[in-house]
């Protein structure tokens, strides 16, 4: 018995892992797309019958669909973007030995580790128009007062600044290991060459850290392109569909009108989006590479 | 001499600017939940007040937040156990013998968003009568801790020697007995790592728990959110319920810093 184990460990170390991947993962995603084809919802009288690509041209259609896509992507790079500028400029800063740098650390972590439902209802509360922190911050520095969940226009950059926060440590902390495990040479030579702080971070510093940025910039995309809980909890979408994401705007045709064969074409299409976008990732890094 | 001193200082002060925003909405969050309703509503933000429990006993009296604290911990505690005891032989011969397919599959895993399972689950544990059990939670759950043990555990041993292997084997040992004896021992950091990544995911999950649980098995998550679906929101239940559920991953955190960091950051970088 423990000699067969061992002559096939190979596959039957992974065996169980492999099978819970694919009856957890695999099969649903299959038959979330065998659903995509069918008209199933919960509010049809009869079985769901198989209707082929009427979902998708429906989905194509729904002008809230395009909304969702934009809104995902607005609040993506926005996000994203604020978090690498942010994250890599504080990594800069506390690259050096201090004392009390774990304590920062470990103040950074905080809140990429506290629960996002709640911290997002704590946010409603500093987003409340009159008695909240927000508002009265802006107003201690002179600034005019925001809707900010409430209003069409500044619910994404409300929802990306809870991002920001949640997540500007998290590029921190993998900047931060980088700049550790850059070689100290090509420091030494611009030293020697008399070359100046501007000069060493333009040429030196970015350059040997734009791979770890890239990979920070692409974990974070991955993630916030998959942002649910704050947007969920905060505004469910709203107002309108002001702040409706693709995953949102799929959430709510599934579990919000039960409309399982729509849905499932949104997913399909997400599976797609993401899908996608890694893979045009992977090939920029590999022509990057060269 | 003074000049260094000034420029040492500034620049604990910059470290000060920079770690407070981070920190602040937090500490906000400890003052408001001993504060009433009306102390949190005032503007000007109150900084002087005398403090009550009364959110506390609300919390969990009123609104049995022990209970929630058990299912989470149970879903948690499961789910992170279960995805090391699957988790760890995969990461290992995935190292070793260089499965890169499996290693591809496991982590697609992480880029695909859990919504897309969401729908085929719901009906899958509706059939089988299993929604709002705990298995199906822990299930669900083991989605999220697999891939990431499994990432953290590949990074992890890779850098372990093979030679120690070998030189159990040439000893007698069975390669499994080897795993056991040898590598799983050595690999504490690591396991430490990735356990207290999969517990914190799990603790912190909330969409497959909206859709997969109901009464018996409400997760903390849920339970907070519930709080301000009724009409009238007591905030300051809200807070103290966000320190109840925050608190045990700042405890984590504080103890395993170093380790969580590790886990976070594994693989960004090369070398």
């Amino acid at each position: 018995m423990t000699r067969f184990i061992e002559r096939n460990i190979y596959w039957i170390f992974p065996l169980p892992a492999a099978l819970f991947i694919l009856s957890m993962m695999a099969f649903p995603v299959i038959y979330t797309m065998w659903i995509s084809l069918t008209d199933w919802s919960m509010t049809s009288s009869g079985a769901a019958q198989f209707i082929g690509l009427q979902n998708y041209t429906n989905l194509f259609k729904d002008p809230r669909f395009y909304n969702s896509i934009k809104l995902t992507l607005y609040f993506t790079i926005l996000a994203v973007g604020v978090e690498t500028v942010l994250g890599v400029g504080i990594a800069l800063i506390l690259n050096r030995d201090f004392k009390g740098k774990n304590i920062v650390k470990g103040i950074l972590l905080l809140p990429m580790v506290a629960t996002p439902v709640a911290i997002g209802l704590a946010w409603t509360l500093f987003y409340e128009p009159t008695i909240g922190l927000g508002n009265y911050l802006l107003q201690l520095m002179g600034l005019p007062v925001s809707n900010w969940l409430a209003s069409n226009t500044s619910v994404i950059p409300s929802l990306a600044i809870v991002d920001i926060w949640e997540w500007t440590p998290m590029v921190t902390l993998i900047v931060l290991a980088g700049l550790a495990a850059l070689p100290n040479d090509p420091y030494e030579a611009a030293m020697v060459d008399g070359a100046s702080q501007w000069q060493v971070f333009r040429y030196i510093t970015l350059p040997l850290l734009s791979p770890t940025i890239l990979v920070a910039v692409v974990l974070r995309g991955i993630d916030a392109f998959k942002t649910f809980d704050i947007i969920y909890t905060m505004t469910a979408g709203g107002p309108g569909f002001a702040s409706e994401t693709l995953n949102i705007y799929a959430y709510n045709l599934g579990f919000g009108y039960f409309k399982f064969g729509a849905a499932s074409s949104a997913l399909v299409a997400l599976l797609a989006l993401v899908l996608g976008s890694s893979l045009l990732v992977l090939w920029m890094r590999r022509s990057w590479d060269q | 001499m003074n000049n260094k001193k000034m420029s040492n200082y500034l620049w604990y002060l910059l470290v000060i600017l920079v770690a407070a925003p981070f920190l602040f909405p937090l500490l906000w969050i400890v003052l408001a939940s001993f504060k009433t309703q009306s102390q949190i509503v005032t503007s000007p933000p109150l900084w002087i007040f005398t403090p009550t429990l009364e959110n506390y006993k609300s919390v969990f009296v009123d609104q049995q937040f022990s209970k929630f604290l058990f299912n989470s911990s149970v879903i948690a505690i499961g789910s992170t156990v279960l995805s090391l005891i699957i988790g760890l032989p995969a990461a290992y011969t995935i190292s070793r013998y260089k499965q890169k397919v499996l290693g591809v599959f496991i982590l697609l895993a992480r880029l695909m968003p859990g919504i897309a399972y969401l729908i085929p689950w719901f009906m899958l544990f509706t059939k089988l009568g299993m929604v709002d059990t705990y298995s199906a939670l822990i299930a669900s759950h083991m989605l999220v801790g697999l891939p990431f043990i499994v990432w953290v555990m590949v990074n992890y041993f890779d850098g372990l020697p093979h030679e120690l292997v070998e030189a159990a084997q040439v000893d007698g040992c069975t390669l499994q007995g080897a795993f056991m004896k040898i590598v799983l021992p050595l690999s504490g950091p690591g396991i430490l790592t990735a356990s207290t990544l999969a517990f914190l995911f799990s603790w912190n999950n909330f969409m497959f728990s909206l859709v997969l649980s109901s009464e018996r098995t409400k997760t903390l998550p849920i339970a907070i959110y519930n709080f301000v679906s009724y009409a009238e929101v007591s905030w300051g239940s809200v807070m103290a319920a966000t320190v109840v559920i925050i608190l045990p991953a700042i405890i984590l955190t504080m103890i395993f810093q170093r380790y969580i960091i590790k886990g976070l950051t594994a693989g960004a970088v090369k070398g």
